[in-house]
Order: C-alpha cells, then sequence, then structure tokens
C-alpha cells in the first residue's frame, strides 16, 4: 500500500527523533487525542524514544471506550429484544454494560451480527423486512459520514425497519473539555488527522487561541507522529499556539464538503455524556428532526434501564490522561482483553488494550511477578 | 460502490464522498466509505522534507559516534561526564 512503509521508514524516524531531541529544552505535556495514534505510540514504542522531557499523555479518542454505559445498556436491552437483527461493529461486542454485554446477548440467542460498515446492515433490513434491523452508530466524526450515508439511503429507499442507535461524539468539545479541567497537564496536542479529513480544520484555530495551546493535525505512522510532536515541540518552545498542519496528505483545510453536507443534513450537535468522563456540552451528533423516525432510542423504549459502573475499573482517568493503565491495580491481573473491565480495554484504540499488547512484559518484570 | 485494493484484499466501497476520485488514485477508507483522496504530491513533499533533514551529524551523530566523541573527549557529552 502507498505511504504506509515509507511514513515508517526507520532511518528517517531517526532524523525526526534527533531534531525532537535537539528542540527540547524544557518538559511538556502533549496529548494525542486519537486512541489511533495511542495505539501506535504504544506500539512502536515511540513514547520512549522520545527525550524524557517530552510526555505523551493519552487522550480520549477511542469511540468504543467513551460510549456511555447508558448507551451500551440501551444496545444491550435493544439487541435481546426476538424481533430485532443488532448489528454493529465486532470491538463493541466485548464492551461491558452494568451487567452483561453484546457477546453475552449472542450467546443467550440475541441476533447480534458483526459487520464491515453500517451499509451491510442496510442490506440485512431489505433482507429481513420482517425484522427490525438496528445498527449500533458510535464514532467520531471520521465514522459519522458512513453512518450519515446509511440513514439517508434507509430514508431515501424507504427501509422502514432500520435504525441507528446513535451515540457519536466530537473531537473539538472534548479538547475544550479536556483544557476546561482543573486537573489538566496537557499543553499541547495532536489532532486526529483522519477526524479532520472528514471536518477539515477550521474549528481548531479558536480553540489553539482561546486555550492558547498548540494544536498539530498529525496523522497514523510513527514518521507522522514523530512530525506532529516535532512541531508541537517547536510551537511550545517558543511560546507560539497555532493550529498546524503535519499531514497534509490527507487533510485538506476545507476537510471533505459532501461528507460535511451530509452530516448537517442528518445530523444535529446535542450534550452527549462519555463514559469516565461525564457530559459535555454540544459534543455529539443525533439524528436531526428530518432523520428522528430512524432513531432506536425512539424505536424501542430503552428508558429508565438502571445502569451501574465496575467498581474497580478506572477508565475515566485513563481516558482523561490522569493515569496509564499500568497504574490501575486491576491492570493484567483481573481485567484482561479477554476477560475485561472497561472499554479501554476492549478496543484496539484503547489505551489499556494497547499497554496490555505490547507492554505486559515489562509490567511483569517491573512487578516481578 | 467501487472495488478498493487493500494491499491486495479487494473490497467494496462508497465512493460518494470522493466524487472526484479517479481509478488508480489513492483514498482512505473508513468502514466501507472513502472519506478523502490522498495526495500524493502533498505526501512526496513531507517525505522529501524528512529526508532533507539530515542527522544533525555535529550535535549529536549516532549513538556510537557520541559514545566514542565521550571517549575521545571526557567530560564534553553527558555520556563523557558520566564516566
Ligand atoms: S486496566 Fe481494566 S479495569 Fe483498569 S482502567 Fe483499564 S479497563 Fe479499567
Amino acid at each position: 500500500m502507498r505511504y504506509l512503509d515509507e511514513f515508517s521508514d526507520p532511518d528517517l524516524a531517526a532524523r525526526l527523533l534527533d531534531r525532537i531531541h535537539a528542540a527540547t529544552t524544557r518538559p511538556w505535556a502533549i496529548m494525542e487525542v486519537c486512541g489511533g495514534q495511542t495505539h501506535s505510540i504504544i506500539r512502536h514504542g515511540i513514547d520512549q524514544l522520545l527525550p524524557d522531557d517530552v510526555e505523551m499523555i493519552h487522550g480520549p479518542g477511542c469511540p468504543v471506550c467513551v460510549t456511555p454505559l447508558e448507551i451500551i445498556d440501551r444496545a444491550l436491552s435493544i439487541a435481546a429484544r426476538p424481533d430485532v437483527v443488532f448489528c454493529s461493529f465486532g470491538d463493541m461486542l466485548r464492551v461491558p454494560g452494568s451487567d452483561k454485554d453484546l457477546f453475552r446477548i449472542k450467546s443467550e440467542g440475541g441476533d447480534v451480527r458483526v459487520v464491515y460498515s453500517p451499509l451491510d446492515a442496510l442490506t440485512l433490513a431489505r433482507e429481513n423486512p420482517d425484522k427490525q434491523v438496528v445498527f449500533f452508530g458510535i464514532g467520531f466524526e471520521t465514522t459519522a459520514p458512513a453512518n450519515a450515508m446509511t440513514v439517508h439511503q434507509a430514508a431515501r429507499l424507504g427501509i422502514g425497519n432500520f435504525s441507528l442507535l446513535v451515540s457519536h461524539v466530537l473531537v473539538p468539545p472534548a479538547i475544550a473539555a479536556i483544557m476546561e479541567s482543573p486537573t489538566c497537564r496537557v499543553q499541547g496536542f495532536l489532532a486526529a488527522g483522519h477526524v479532520c479529513s472528514v471536518m477539515g480544520t477550521a474549528e481548531y484555530p479558536p480553540l489553539a487561541e482561546r486555550y492558547r495551546v498548540p494544536i498539530v493535525v498529525t496523522g497514523f505512522e510513527p514518521l507522522d507522529i514523530l512530525e506532529g510532536i516535532r512541531r508541537t515541540v517547536l510551537q511550545l518552545e517558543s511560546g507560539r499556539h497555532e493550529l498546524d498542519n503535519a499531514y497534509t496528505r490527507a487533510v485538506p483545510a476545507e476537510g471533505n464538503l459532501p461528507a460535511k453536507a451530509m452530516l448537517s443534513d442528518v445530523f444535529e450537535v446535542t450534550d452527549r455524556a462519555w463514559r469516565g468522563i461525564g457530559t459535555i456540552p454540544r459534543s455529539g451528533w443525533r439524528l436531526s428532526e428530518r432523520y428522528r423516525e430512524f432513531d432506536a432510542e425512539q424505536r424501542f423504549d430503552v428508558h429508565g434501564i438502571h445502569t451501574a459502573e465496575s467498581a474497580v475499573c478506572r477508565s475515566g482517568e485513563v481516558l482523561q490522561g490522569l493515569i496509564t493503565p499500568h497504574e490501575c491495580a486491576a491492570f493484567g491481573r483481573e481485567c484482561t482483553p479477554r476477560n475485561p473491565l472497561g472499554a479501554t480495554m476492549v478496543s484496539a484504540e484503547g489505551a489499556c488494550a494497547a499497554y496490555y499488547t505490547y507492554r505486559r512484559l515489562e509490567l511483569t518484570e517491573a512487578t516481578g511477578a | 460502490m467501487a472495488e478498493v485494493d487493500f494491499g491486495g484484499v479487494g473490497k467494496e466501497v462508497c465512493l460518494q464522498y470522493v466524487p472526484d476520485a479517479v481509478v488508480g488514485e489513492y483514498v482512505i477508507v473508513h468502514v466501507g466509505f472513502a472519506i478523502q483522496r490522498l495526495d500524493e504530491v502533498s505526501a512526496l513533499d513531507t517525505l522529501r522534507a524528512f529526508a532533507g533533514m539530515g542527522v544533525l551529524e555535529e550535535e549529536f551523530g549516532d549513538g556510537f559516534e557520541r559514545a566514542a566523541r565521550a571517549v575521545r573527549h571526557p567530560g564534553t557529552t553527558t555520556e563523557g561526564a558520566a564516566r
């Protein structure tokens, strides 16, 4: 594939690292917003190659991880219905709800299907006219265009037995919430490249200005991440706080105009609860008035479900960058990807899962276990 | 819908959001939808910029060189000072 290998070239990585070391004179804390970037950083050990003075804080950009417990419980209740085919991306199946997960619902006889694209769910709806087909529409701005198009197609084709359980979240309000938190240590952001591929970069200069924080749009390959860090450090060292785009090959300033037009037709901004973090004002999307009939929460009675979060899981602190997964007592013991206590251990983009996959041995050595 | 080749594996992808994409062009695909075209000129520019940076030989060199220098001039680098 083009521009994947090239952007992990070790020789060029060494040059970038050298530049970062040369530029760094003071301690800086930089947050990578996106879970895909967290995964890449831990997988390639980038955080360990950086100067000691550059600390990477892992952000909340794992859509599976921040989907609120209430919504997971609603998904479980809908999926358990005999008249429903419940479709989801695979990584949602093991996300713990209050007392079950979708996998369990499936083993108890629920018709839960893993799909690759929301369009697959639409196909299932056409093939099963006597069933209600529900798609679990979670994700950031990157995933939203797919779900928007699917709902739009359902409306256009009159597929009345399709609905979307929506829990979309948005990056810019999350950046604002992080900066406003009294415990915030973040001094610079790597913004999520593919979110900006869709939305463009216009939302970020006001944030950089208001919070006096550099924001660098960054890709996912090792060189992309190193370059994002390098440019953030350069801004920090020289006291600047601007939006910079280090991922121009995939991010035009205006984003994707057809996708943005579809998004503003199908969705409207709403307050959204983030798992482990709490409600962030105007931080998500729900279906707009025009498409409200496709909202699974309207179609099925899902209100008044009692929710209870795990008492041991500290994923909220992990998601806010307040602790690293190692610091959770359950990490690698009670909590593993096979038996996750929190969503951050389930998703490949979750920080706990990334540490478990790539840093487990280190932990074992460190604790002498 | 169009067929997109992911390093040898073909998949159906919706191209509605990249209406100008042409056969042979690279696109960024997310959950079955192309969300952006890949700008090759920009990709090459970025790679060229990285290559042009060069390693900062004078100040740093690689680890071996630093170690060698430290031996020759003890005290001039942190490694040297530690001896
Ligand atoms: S290791 Fe498990 S229990 Fe601990 S914070 Fe992560 S997901 Fe939660």
